[in-house]
């Protein structure tokens, strides 16, 4: 008689401690998740962002190729080459999809990646144009602001950038450095750069005539692309450095 | 003969008629004072013929990603507010001149206003001030300081640092070029030369059609605060 009402009488004490031992869980991982804790050695992760998607077409390159379509076309391209060399690559589309800002922050930071190339392409200027962030460097903290969290690496993501800089200029493309305040950048927790390829050489003014229509040469975009890949072999290589 | 009491009534009915008369005119005589003294009957203020100022303007180049300092000449007038939506215009109108080299259509009418507001105290900027207070300034400081306290007048305080809201028109963010490089450029050559010329502007934030906006043509973050004198944005 006893034994028949003790086990009710403990069942919401069971049920209890299941959902303090699943919530302590839960907490961890959130902040695990968070302070990003760092990488082993072996594991190198790049988070590839292909720029616009969807609705959102982003700018209109010539006059049948549009950001968003260069961008998807340009990450598959790289990712196939980070593949072949043994890097992890997390994609934030694989399709022509429309993803928000604050998704594409969301999936870079959940990788815990050790580099973050978000890939965009423009019809003005000429070369490569490279952006680290323009958040001030801030010290990591174990909350920070999501539309901020940048600030944090910022420091890192320049140093990536000069990676990638040099990498593109030993392929022969010329290459203009700065900072600047993208949505999904300023929010991601790891190394990261705005990639945006303009075309070979800019417009001729005194014609007027319009760039040179190079951004849907495939050679041009492997040759980018290349240096790209080279640029984070190298830098998978000072990660791993004490 | 007529009866003496239609004559009477006769009399009667002609003196109501002309009081009546007397009083209609006397009530249209008021509202048409009340019309009157409802609208500005100031005279039209004689269109004055602005001197020609110096004004300095942070043109951006795309071929090099940079920003050149040249100065102007143009008609200015007094009031602050007015002054930079008229140095911006004078920028803006560069960009969409042919062979400009960040060419971005629009013109001078791409800036609606400017408002001038004092700085929010948790944005500080060492150094801002300090830093430019022997730059060449459109406004001298006396002049900021005299034109504060006039009613309707567009900058406030005396002495603190300012919050630049440009208010940009729609039909400008919708005809900019798509880029990275083009749109930071625009947004900080427009926060340079606001700084420039009223270097109490220490801050810099952009409307489209006096709305929020993400960004200007899909990536320069119109969302937060620029701080005028460099590249780095407040969060």
């Amino acid at each position: 008689m006893r034994s028949t009402n003790s086990l009710p009488m403990r069942a919401p004490l069971i049920v209890t401690l299941v959902a303090m031992a699943a919530a302590a869980g839960l907490s961890a991982g959130t902040a695990a998740a968070q302070q990003a804790p760092p990488a082993s050695p072996s594991r190198f992760v790049v988070v590839l962002d292909a720029a616009h998607g969807g609705d959102d077409a982003g700018g209109r390159l010539t006059a049948g190729l549009q950001e968003k379509t260069f961008t998807l076309a340009l990450s598959v391209r790289l990712r196939s080459l980070l593949a072949a060399r043994g890097i992890q690559v997390v994609t934030t589309r694989e399709s022509d999809l429309t993803v928000d800002p604050n998704r594409r922050a969301d999936i870079a930071n959940r990788a815990n990646a050790q580099a973050c190339l978000s890939l965009h392409a423009t019809e003005s200027g000429s070369g490569v144009h490279l952006y680290a962030s323009s958040l001030p460097p801030a010290e990591p903290s174990r909350f920070a602001a999501f539309k901020t969290a940048q600030a944090a690496w910022v420091t890192r993501s320049l140093a990536l950038a000069g990676v990638v800089n040099s990498s593109l200029l030993r392929t022969g493309l010329s290459v203009t450095l700065g900072r600047t305040a993208l949505l999904a950048v300023d929010s991601m927790t790891c190394p990261a750069v705005a990639v945006e390829i303009a075309p070979k050489r800019p417009p001729d003014r005194a014609t007027g005539s319009p760039p040179i229509a190079d951004l849907d040469d495939p050679d041009y975009q492997a040759r980018v692309a290349e240096a790209l890949a080279a640029a984070l072999v190298e830098w998978r290589g000072e990660a791993r450095e004490p | 003969m007529i009866p003496r009491y239609q004559t009477i009534l006769f009399i009667v009915l002609l003196v109501a008629s002309v009081a009546m008369g007397g009083v209609l005119w006397h009530l249209r005589e008021r509202a048409h004072q009340r019309l009157v003294a409802g609208q500005d009957s100031a005279p039209t203020q004689a269109p004055a013929v602005a001197p020609a100022e110096q004004a300095t303007l942070m043109l951006a180049n795309d071929d090099d990603n940079s920003l050149l300092r040249q100065a102007q000449s143009l008609p200015l007038p007094q009031d602050p507010g007015e002054r930079a939506r008229a140095i911006l215009g004078r920028l803006l109108d560069l960009y969409a001149a042919p062979g400009s080299f960040h060419p971005v259509p629009g013109g001078a009418s791409s800036v609606a206003q400017v408002f001038l507001l004092p700085a929010p105290a948790q944005n500080p900027e060492p150094g801002a001030e300090s830093g430019n207070s022997n730059a060449s300034s459109a406004i001298p400081r006396a002049e900021v300081k005299s034109a504060a306290p006039k009613p309707g007048d567009s900058i406030p305080g005396d002495t603190g640092p300012l919050l630049a809201v440009v208010n940009l028109t729609g039909a400008f963010a919708a005809g900019h070029p798509s880029g990275i490089e083009t749109e930071t450029l625009t947004v900080l050559s427009l926060c340079e030369t606001l700084h420039a010329n009223l270097p109490r502007v220490t801050q810099v934030r952009f409307l489209v059609d006096g709305q929020t906006r993400a960004t200007l043509a899909g990536h320069a973050d119109l969302t937060r605060t620029y701080l005028a004198t460099d590249d780095v944005a407040q969060p």
